[in-house]
């Protein structure tokens, strides 16, 4: 069951910061530059790719926005559904977020359900002015209608197959793995 | 979600909460852990988190309580719980309905967990052994109270950084606190360093055994420790003859600015409350201010959160697979 081959490299480190840059880019093309701009990572994923953007649209333009973390446990839908609680994570966000231009930042975009929590958990906070969406990877399989503002790559897999991200300085790739036994359905 | 290892779990603190008997570092550290999480919740613009949505928990209490009651009601409206609170003065009890038929007939109404405060010793370990649903101990007797302990716990932890290592005296009547025997259980679990400062009166039987110093004096008792912890004293102990008279004691146990600053002037002095004003606590206005009891009722809320996300945040079917439950070593 928990036989995997062995993971197909997706994304180096010099393709990632390319389609960072890209999509720092589009951030600030589609906001017409940082002002009122906040960045919040979804946990644990999205946090170190919001800071990265938010350092690439300081070097554009100058200014840092803000960047905040959710961790969207306690608005998950399959919490009552799952063995075991998972272990809560601090959100924090450092300023207000009302009529605020927030970008949610994850890594990877699947069925959906991380981003309604996380949309869910925001609002609570207060009223953005705009919740946007920013992903490294959508993978598509969407149980929910969301769709990403910025998408660093679409990437078509089947169900079964694992898209992994790993964000530590200098080692920064996105790899692909798929179950052994499992039918290809890609 | 596939896609990221799922964060481990935290270790399970049983399907209820009676005791703090045996429960490990580990556990009481998940607990603050998380409390400190719902810490947070409070200071959103929706005080509400949804995940004990649908689900419905009972404050069965006996004895009379503001604010273990209301903290406990305020926590599970805060994780979206549907809350009923049901006093015995104005339910079927006074008509001489048993204990095990009033939770019963509680649990076939549909709660998932229920909150019991009782004069008896052993009343919330009697409930979880006849009810389905999950059972936290509100205050048993001269028992245990453990939720007020780990709020107590979780308000160290805040104020001092750590919990490991401190000097924490409790002053009072210990014979009688239910807050202080779940506060010595969790404070040594902790790795604290434990003072007891009371009347030889005020000392339970078979003191010598428990992982603690005993001091008749309260200056020596409190000397250079980082936590002081005031219990209240019931005013009827007096006329109990456990106390020569309120008065005396006061002198002799009381708290007040001049002692703490000459003894303990770095203490955290906390107190369960409700707080007898002169008496386990000097009146000055300013003083009553230093003592942290406002933040322990603010913490109150957020350990209370804690515990019951942990008890009823998962399946629930998973409460009946779970082991034994800690239980206290009987009373």
């Amino acid at each position: 069951m928990s036989l995997w081959e062995s993971p197909r490299l997706l994304l180096d480190p010099p393709r990632i910061d390319r389609i960072l840059r890209r999509m720092a880019h589009e951030i600030l093309e589609k906001n017409q530059g940082p002002s009122g701009l906040y960045l919040v990572g979804i946990l644990k994923g999205g946090e170190p790719l919001a800071e990265k953007l938010a350092q690439l649209i300081e070097d554009f333009e100058g200014t840092h926005p803000p960047v905040g973390a959710l961790d969207v446990t306690l608005y998950r839908d399959d919490l009552s559904g799952r063995e075991g609680l998972p272990l809560l994570r601090q959100s924090h966000l450092p300023l207000p977020i009302d009529g605020k231009k927030i970008v949610l930042v994850d890594d990877v975009l699947f069925t959906g359900r991380t981003v309604r929590a996380a949309m869910d958990f925001l609002v609570d906070f207060g009223r953005p002015s705009r919740i946007m969406l920013a992903v490294l990877v959508d993978r598509g399989h969407r149980e929910l209608p969301i769709r990403a503002d910025f998408v660093g790559k679409n990437l078509p897999t089947s169900h079964e197959e694992k898209v992994l991200v790993d964000l530590s300085e200098g080692a920064e790739n996105v790899t692909v793995v798929r179950p052994l036994s499992g039918e290809d359905h890609a | 979600m596939p896609e990221r290892s799922l964060p481990s779990s935290p270790p399970s603190i049983g399907p209820h909460l009676l005791s703090l008997s045996g429960m490990t570092k580990e556990k009481i550290t998940s607990i603050l852990d998380a409390a400190e999480t719902f810490l947070d919740v409070g200071h959103q613009t929706v005080k509400k988190v949804p995940v004990l949505r649908g689900k419905t928990l009972v404050n069965l209490f006996y004895e009379s309580s503001t604010r273990t009651r209301s903290s406990f009601e305020i926590a599970a409206k805060r994780l979206s719980a549907d809350v009923i609170n049901v006093t015995p003065s104005q339910s079927s009890v006074t008509k001489g309905e048993s204990l095990s038929d009033t939770v019963r007939t509680i649990e076939a109404l549909g709660a998932d967990g229920i909150v019991i405060r009782h004069a008896s010793s052993g009343a919330a370990a009697f409930v979880a052994e006849r009810v389905n649903c999950h059972v936290v101990n509100g205050g048993d007797g001269c028992h245990e109270h453990p939720t007020q302990a780990l709020l107590d716990l979780f308000t160290i932890r805040k104020k001092k950084g750590r919990i490991d290592g401190l000097s924490v005296a409790i002053v009072g009547d210990i014979l009688h606190s239910r807050v202080a025997r779940s506060n010595i259980l969790a404070l040594s679990a902790m790795g604290a360093r434990i003072r007891l400062v009371a009347p030889p009166t005020l000392l339970p039987r078979g003191i010598e055994g428990w992982p603690v110093t005993i001091h008749h004096r309260l200056d020596r008792g409190i000397e250079g420790c980082d936590v002081v912890m005031a219990l209240r004293l019931q005013l009827e102990r007096a006329s109990g003859g456990y106390i020569p008279s309120l008065s005396e004691y006061a002198s002799l146990y009381g708290l007040s600015a001049r002692v703490l600053e000459r003894h303990a002037p770095e203490a955290v002095v906390l107190h369960p409350g409700p707080v007898n004003r002169g008496v386990e606590i000097s009146g000055e206005e300013g003083f009553l201010n230093e003592v942290a009891i406002l933040d322990q009722v603010e913490f109150g809320v957020s350990v209370r959160m804690a515990v019951l996300y942990l008890l009823m945040g998962g399946r629930p079917e998973e409460a009946a697979l779970l082991s034994m439950p800690a239980r206290g070593e009987g009373s």
